[in-house]
């Protein structure tokens, strides 16, 4: 066992990488939650992102192309969610885990002939003087652009929400769907874009992971990334910049647990890949005292009667 | 124009039509899935659902269908409790995998030891297994409010885990040459699930998965827990006035389904698997979701839909082999099932009418 082999420096820069699917996927469902629609296919829009992202970078050569193709997709799968939960009026847990299980299908199906392909490379972002400075450097400009992205979508949706008049009928919208169609807004409309919003989110983390993170196509890839974001939402109590401080601390805890496979710590691999996981759950528990902050008309089911 | 008129309760016609119209819309969307891969879609389609009961190797493929559609069903009896309480159990395949892991391991404790009493002992043992997992998510619930979906969900990727270690680890053959995974407990009398009718794909997992359809049954229809799980799930203020106690209630979906899960791995690792190895599981923890649903998270229904899933993973593998249809062509076909009943499901609790609204 080597712990003097980690780089602290490398291991804020890796966590950060890290975070990113995250970041993106859990943003994107948290305006679906603040319209008061639970999707509960993150991981599958996750996953059809990655393989639909890595495809088109592969096909294209170009990674930005990817990304936009994975954007797409993301939102078109969660446009079978729109469809079952808005105007079929499906029970909308039900819905978002058949898009997870649809999701994971479609995309080792679709994923088939780009095992083992190594995909385009994306540039690093690389500002001269900048990038090469001492521990700052690697850590704030040393990194792909998509990581910038996220962390700009992230500042935007805090933005929207909170200062402009788009955001006071997302949340309206989330709170009261009744009281918000009493007053005229598009409830059904509304929830559609949100939803729509989430998948594209979604899709481009999952194209993260497969173009950038990992970067290479393995069915079932996201492993639980889905999910994950899921729970980073309740975390963050539906609020945009305490995502982005759940993500790095997923991240942290991932590459962390990562760093100590490869130190060879007496720790069995297995037991150290379980951690992220057993962390979620327990600042899950940790975190549900209070749930004051939840939309009100989260996973309710909008039906005007006349 | 099309409008939706909630019908005042839902029909009973509809409910019993929509899982068939599903089934129909998956076989006509699958086919164009097919095509678009390249293969005959009509004989695909005939391959998946026609070979396995009626072709010429049937006489192989139907046990298949009570081996692949026991623990469909046990699992998806468990879950359908909990879905119509609104609680729900969607780590149900880690429960599996930890009843498995449960049973097999008292099994081989006693290794080489034959006694009549180890294969019951094993039942208990993966019974509980199943039980302890899914008590987790239900703990938490009731004690801290944590949302059951995510944690039952993580705790999946916990067991898989759990499960790659034992199989390296404490359970692996010793004299297995290095290879992961435990010893054969089919090659262990006391420990095996054999068929209990040679050659007919009958063992004491499809015994079980028919009492559990039996006591499901029994319990929705002529006892007070069915009545308030039915009630909790079609009118929870209702159900607060009438004194159920919800506490209670998610101990017992929750247990009850873990329990269930854990028993089907536990049949699943003594009897046609034979031996814990990293990639034992396969996924009956989320078909069964499905399953659970296809069949209205009814009993008799579930028996029916666990068949029809259990001919799709059968006929697959047998349009995998004969058309080279890609395995995960059968998993977005199950997939599609899901989705086409619920958007069909509108049609139970609402009415389509055309033209303009009425002055009522």
């Amino acid at each position: 066992m080597d712990l003097s082999a980690i780089n602290p420096v490398l291991l804020i820069a890796s966590l950060m990488v890290a975070a990113t699917p995250l970041l993106f996927a859990a943003i994107g469902e948290l305006v679906v939650e603040k319209s008061g629609v639970l999707n509960l296919g993150v991981e599958g829009m996750m996953i059809i992102g990655a393989v639909a992202g890595f495809a088109t970078a592969v096909e294209t050569g170009s990674p930005m192309l990817g990304f936009v193709a994975a954007a797409g997709a993301g939102a078109a799968l969660s446009v079978l969610f729109a469809i079952l939960t808005q105007y079929a009026q499906a029970n909308q847990v039900a819905s978002g885990l058949s898009l997870t299980l649809f999701g994971l299908g479609m995309s080792a199906l679709l994923g088939q002939s780009y095992v083992g392909i190594k995909p385009p490379q994306m540039l690093k972002i690389d500002l001269p003087l900048l990038s090469d400075l001492p521990v700052v450097g690697p850590i704030l400009f040393g990194h792909d652009l998509m990581l910038y992205v996220a962390i700009a979508v992230i500042a935007a949706v805090w933005a929207v929400i909170k200062f402009t008049r788009i955001g006071l009928v997302l949340r309206a919208v989330g709170e009261n769907h009744d009281a918000a169609h009493a007053l005229g807004y598009k409830v059904v409309r509304i929830r559609i874009m949100a939803i729509l919003f989430g998948g594209a989110c979604a899709g481009l983390g999952g194209a993260y992971i497969s173009l950038i993170r990992v970067p290479q196509w393995t069915e079932g890839m996201t492993a639980g990334i889905g999910w994950i974001a899921l729970a980073l939402v309740v975390f963050a109590s539906w609020k945009p910049w305490r995502v982005l401080l759940g993500a790095y601390l997923f991240g942290g805890v991932t590459v962390v647990q990562l760093n100590l496979q490869a130190a060879g710590v007496a720790i069995p691999v297995e037991y150290l890949a379980m951690s992220p996981y057993l962390i979620t759950i327990l600042v899950l528990v940790i975190l549900s005292a209070d749930k004051s902050s939840a939309p009100a008309a989260l996973g309710r089911n909008f039906h005007a009667a006349r | 124009m099309i409008r939706l008129e909630k019908r005042p309760q839902p029909s009973r016609a509809w409910s019993l039509a929509t899982p068939l119209l599903a089934v129909l819309a998956t076989m006509i969307a699958g086919g164009l899935l097919f095509a678009a891969l390249g293969k005959d879609p009509v004989e695909a389609i005939r391959t998946i659902f026609w070979e396995p009961l009626f072709g010429e190797f049937s006489f192989y493929y139907r046990p298949q269908l009570l081996v692949k559609g026991a623990p469909l069903v046990l699992i998806a009896i468990g879950l359908s409790l909990g879905f119509k309480a609104g609680i729900w159990n969607i780590g149900a395949e880690g429960q599996y995998i930890m009843g498995a892991l449960f049973g097999a391991g008292v099994g081989l404790a006693f290794y080489p030891f034959e006694a009549w009493y180890i294969f019951p002992l094993m039942v208990i043992a993966g019974g509980f297994g199943g039980w302890i997992w899914a008590m987790i998510p239900a703990f938490l619930k009731v004690r801290f409010g944590t949302n059951e979906i995510l944690v039952s969900l993580m705790l999946v990727y916990v067991a898989e885990q759990f499960l790659a270690s034992m199989s390296l680890g404490l359970l692996k053959n010793p004299e297995g040459r290095g290879f992961p995974g435990s010893r054969n407990l089919q090659q262990y009398d006391s420990a095996h699930n054999a068929e209990l009718i040679a050659g007919s794909g009958m063992h004491w997992g499809v015994v079980a998965a028919l009492i559990a359809v039996i006591f499901a049954y029994v319990l929705l229809n002529r006892h007070m827990v069915g009545y308030h799980i039915r009630l909790t799930g079609e009118a929870p203020r209702a159900a607060r006035f009438a004194g159920v106690n919800p506490t209670r209630l998610i101990l017992f979906c929750l247990g009850t389904s873990g329990m269930l899960a854990g028993l089907a791995g536990m049949f699943e690792v003594s009897g046609p698997s034979g031996q814990v190895s990293i990639d034992f599981n396969v996924g009956y923890g989320f078909t069964a979701i499905i399953v659970a649903f296809l069949g209205r998270l009814h009993p008799v229904g579930i028996l029916l839909a666990g068949g029809l899933m259990a001919l799709t993973y059968i006929g697959g593998d047998i349009a995998q082999s004969n058309l080279q249809l890609p395995s995960a062509a059968i998993q977005v076909f199950q997939g599609m099932l899901l989705f086409f009943l619920l958007a069909f499901d509108l049609l139970t609790n609402f009415r389509i009418s055309l033209g303009k609204p009425e002055v009522s």
